[in-house]
């Protein structure tokens, strides 16, 4: 059972594919959309880190770090924007954010 | 052997939690099964020989982003059941797109492998002699790629500014401290000086 770089590919692959489709079906809860967009990072991180270890170079770790730092900024930004959202509205539905009509 | 073993499980287990984030009723659930799936991915970091990763992913995402996440959906007093509104509704597109998104991805995955950049790497690198993870991660992380290094820095100080001055808020009827009129009180706005005559002392009600 030799564990190939497709494997890991595949598993990317796969947990990109529940992010996005996690975004899809809950489109009006925000705060399972913010974690799929989690999933979804750390899914790039998987690549990243496959290929730096299938192809001996340590600069894809170095990226994942960047991603994770970008992650974690996000994460706090989103969720202080929620917060504030809902103590604006009383409510964090989605579909009541189009008041900017963007 | 071995490997492969825990390949498949840590594989499976995060694929799977991965899927209940986005599927379970109470977002609470959703916010542990993300636990899961990140410690999964961990595991599968620890088996790439990424040990450093691993543990930043243990401490930044399960220490930090997944409690965060813990405490808004416990503080927000928000009626779930309404938010799951049209979940059928959105399934059979949200199932299509991402159907045609996973085969798109394993085909141009397959064909990496095969017959592109990295059809040479079938089997992992050596890992360098003599050096931790850590270590190597370091000796390139301070030198060449310093300025994005700063440039990360930077991006967490501005979120973490960001954050307070979105959630911070003045209310009524709340004592602060204020700083700035605590060191700017003098002296003659707080005291004052009254002559009492000897014997008779000062009333109450002149000092008003």
């Amino acid at each position: 059972m030799e564990i190939a770089l497709a494997h890991y590919l595949a598993v990317g692959a796969m947990l990109f594919t529940i992010g996005v489709f996690g975004i899809f079906v809950n489109r009006k809860n925000i705060i399972v959309i913010l974690m799929s967009i989690e999933m979804i990072l750390l899914a790039v991180n998987i690549n990243f880190v496959a290929f730096s270890r299938y192809l001996g170079n340590v600069e894809g770790q170095l990226m994942a770090i960047f991603v994770l730092t970008v992650a974690a900024a996000e994460a706090a930004v989103g969720l202080a924007i929620l917060v504030t959202f809902f103590r604006n509205r009383g409510d964090i539905a989605v579909d009541d954010a189009s008041v900017m009509k963007g | 052997m071995l490997q492969g073993l825990a390949f498949y499980i840590l594989a499976t287990i995060a694929v799977v939690s991965g899927l209940l984030v986005v599927t379970a009723r109470s977002p609470v659930h959703s916010v542990l099964w993300l636990i899961l799936t990140f410690f999964s991915a961990a595991g599968l970091f620890v088996l790439l020989g990424a040990e450093f990763l691993a543990m930043l992913l243990v401490v930044v995402y399960v220490g930090a982003v997944a409690v965060l996440f813990l405490f808004v959906v416990m503080m927000l007093d928000v009626d779930f059941v309404r938010l799951r509104e049209g979940y059928a509704r959105y399934l059979p597109l949200a199932g299509i797109v991402a159907i045609i998104l996973l085969a798109e991805m394993i085909m141009v995955s397959l064909a990496v492998v095969q017959g592109g950049a990295a059809s040479a790497a079938l089997a992992p690198a050596a890992l360098p002699e003599g050096v931790s993870n850590t270590q190597s991660i370091g000796r390139v992380l301070y030198t060449d790629y310093i300025y994005f290094f700063q440039a990360a820095g930077i991006v967490l100080l501005v979120a973490m500014i960001g954050a307070i001055v979105l959630t911070l808020r003045k209310r009524d009827g709340v004592l602060r401290q204020d700083l700035a009129a605590q060191a700017n009180r003098r002296r003659v706005d707080a005291v004052e000086i009254k002559s009492a005559t000897t014997g008779a002392g000062v009333k109450p009600e002149e000092l008003l």
